[in-house]
């Protein structure tokens, strides 16, 4: 069984959500990320995303954008993140670990040689915001032979056609976007998104986890009444942006925020 | 790639919108309904004889077509070589071929029944071009601009607020062309339900370098029709400036089936394409995934974007539309790079024998032309594509010649 597999059984079984904090690997310095993560492990975060730092990231508002020009500014590239999973790994073998980005970097490292390279540093699942199914077919196939899942985003756009072609293609969790625009957006409709996600359990039994808009505890409560996990992202970045010389206290806001949320989920 | 998808030019894009491997949709989900009912939208219009009759009547009376096909015999002479004629998309209303594009999606998103219009913009022709389109449709129009090309543009922004659009300075990234872009996705993917997009080239995802081009080769059609008129045959070579390349397009595409017709795609070698500073990515860059579609980009080892350099503002961008990296690894464009240095004194040279003032980014296909020109016998032929006129360019040039004006 994946990590990612049983981290939602376990769940399950205790009937709570997953809490998915995002952070951008490498920022504001490659040498607090494997850190941190160990410290959002112990806030209560059940699985761990991993933003690749792209030049381009057309999907972020400002607050991963300037994320992505801090990491990038001590060039942190794909094999960086791949080596700070590998050394989150020689302590951590349980929580699962998701990389999130942009197709190229992924394009130019080559996927066979991306797909090798991540298995071995103990990546779980895959999400590239700018690569629909509809030309991912090489690279889910890459992924498949090393057992990691591709995770695909559904919108407020998706009609039920898509739906049921991205879930068909989906392994390990679908992720809802929950509102049309970037991340750190502030309009989270949550009676919309109850919707949404009911719908989606009409095509798919994976779990569905919910992203972009969740910044507080009671946002992230209210998701999690009906979504199997909750992302977390700019909110978090913010955090660490304001204490970007200080990585103590850095941490102690990150895991402030999470314990927060989480206690609010598990009520 | 597969060569059996260079045996018909005319084939591309496939319906999955892609050119051979290039192209494609590389976007985010929440784009791909509403690009989807762009495509289908499209498609509906372009066999709808109100549209294409409307479209051409803009081109006719608004736009002021056709352009002339000049033929620019005193430097002909002077060069020495193949005849030269200018198609002169200078002439076009606001002063590039740019308007071409705009009138044709800007009635596209009325059909759609948009009410709200935004662009990228490098240089500002694209944004002044699409803010007149939205002035005369009565639409709202926003167009993104790199902090650095507000500054460097200051007559074309102060244009696009006179017709009424609004600038926003774009301060992520390089604050160029490609963040301009960027914050221009990020609004569309925020207000899909009311926006429509304008892109100024022909990359993005399909089916805009498929539309943009098509679009675009009124430019192509009327040039191949005029020089059968002057000339009595087609040329033998065409030459043309390419950014994203949607004046390139424009120009070869109703030739690419005519075998003996040479095309020259000419990019901006910036400080030249051996050292970092340049804008060439067909010449010196490699293939990869930026801004809705596979393509020829200025990238680094780790798949990072990397900063690009040109004088010329509209031809700063580190991508180029699919159909180009598709037609060059055909074989059946050459792709070729202009120097700042070249393109500088081409620009003056066609100022001082012809009276004609072109773009810096025209002055690149101009400055390649006189090369090949001089290879060439006086009875050969080579259309140059002038796609803009280089009035807005006049500050750049003085500053870089040490004149205060």
């Amino acid at each position: 069984m994946s990590r990612l597999q049983a981290s939602f059984e376990t769940l399950k079984a205790a009937r709570k959500t997953a809490l998915i904090p995002y952070i951008t690997a490498g920022d504001p310095h490659p040498s607090v990320t494997v850190n941190l993560m160990h410290d959002m492990v112990q806030a209560g975060a059940n699985i761990l995303e991993l933003g690749i730092p792209f030049s381009d990231p057309m999907a972020e508002g400002p607050v991963i954008q300037l994320a992505c020009e801090r990491a990038l500014k001590h060039n942190v590239s794909l094999t960086d993140v791949l080596g700070m999973v590998k050394e989150f790994r020689s302590k951590d073998n349980n929580t699962p670990i998701v990389l999130m980005g942009y197709t190229n970097p992924v394009e130019v490292m080559g996927y066979e040689k991306f797909a090798k390279a991540a298995a071995s540093s103990g990546v779980d699942g895959l999400i590239l915001v700018d690569l629909p199914p509809e030309e991912g077919a090489d690279l889910i196939s890459a992924l498949k032979v090393n057992k990691i899942d591709m995770i695909f985003l559904l919108a407020p756009t998706s009609t039920d056609e898509r739906m049921q072609l991205i879930c068909d293609q989906a392994s390990g969790f679908v992720y809802y976007v929950s509102l049309k625009g970037v991340t750190g957006s502030a309009n989270l409709d949550v009676a919309s998104v109850v919707k949404k996600v009911e719908q989606i359990r009409g095509h798919t039994s994976i779990p569905v986890g919910v992203g972009f808009g969740i910044r507080d505890a009671e946002s992230a409560a209210q998701v999690a009444s009906v979504a199997d996990a909750v992302v977390v992202g700019s909110a978090l970045v913010n955090r660490i942006a304001e204490n970007a010389d200080n990585p103590e206290e850095m941490s102690k806001q990150v895991c402030a925020l999470l314990s927060s949320m989480r206690e609010a989920m598990d009520k | 790639m597969k060569e059996d998808t260079c045996n018909d030019y005319y084939s591309m894009p496939d319906e999955r919108g892609h050119f051979g491997i290039y192209g494609g949709k590389f976007v985010a989900e929440t784009l791909m309904e509403p690009i989807e009912e762009l495509r289908q939208a499209y498609e509906k219009v372009k066999t709808d004889e109100k549209f294409q009759a409307a479209f051409d009547k803009d081109l006719a009376d608004y736009v002021g077509r056709p352009s002339p096909l000049y033929h620019a015999e005193r430097w002909s002479n002077e060069l020495g070589g193949a005849q030269i004629y200018l198609k002169r998309e200078d002439l076009n209303h606001t002063g590039a071929h740019k308007i071409n594009n705009t009138i044709g999606q800007g009635l596209l998103a009325k059909y759609m029944g948009k009410k709200r219009i935004i662009a990228e913009t490098g240089a500002g022709q694209h944004g002044v071009a699409s803010a007149t389109v939205a002035a005369r449709l009565g639409m709202e129009c926003v167009v993104y601009m790199g902090e650095e090309d507000v500054k460097r543009q200051a007559p074309n922004v102060y244009r696009m607020k006179l017709l009424g659009a609004k600038v926003v300075p774009v301060t992520s990234g390089s604050r160029t062309l490609k963040d301009a872009l960027n914050e221009a996705m990020r609004d569309w993917v925020t207000n899909i339900d009311n926006t429509f997009y304008i892109i100024g080239t022909v990359a993005g995802p399909h089916p805009y370098p498929a539309m943009v081009r098509d679009f675009q080769t009124v430019i192509g059609r009327e040039a191949k029709r005029q020089i059968l008129e002057k000339a009595g045959r087609l040329p033998d070579a065409l030459v043309a400036c390419v950014g994203g390349g949607s004046n390139a397009i424009g120009l070869f595409h109703p030739f690419l089936g005519d075998e003996d017709v040479k095309m020259y795609g000419v990019e901006g070698a910036g400080d030249g394409i051996d050292t970092p500073n340049h804008a060439a990515p067909l010449c010196a860059g490699s293939s990869g995934v930026l801004h809705g579609n596979r393509t020829y980009l200025m990238e680094d080892d780790n798949g990072q974007i990397i900063e690009t350099h040109c004088v010329s503002a509209g031809l700063d961008y580190p991508g180029v539309g699919p159909e180009h990296a598709w037609l060059k690894d055909c074989g059946r464009a050459n792709y070729v790079a202009i120097t700042d240095k070249e393109a500088l004194a081409a620009f003056h040279e066609l100022t001082l024998t012809e009276g004609i003032i072109p773009a810096l980014e025209s002055s690149h296909a101009l400055a390649y032309a006189a090369k090949l020109a001089k290879t060439m016998d006086k009875d050969k032929i080579i259309i140059i594509n002038l796609s803009g006129r280089g009035d807005k360019d006049i500050n750049t040039i003085a500053e870089i010649e040490g004149i205060e004006l």
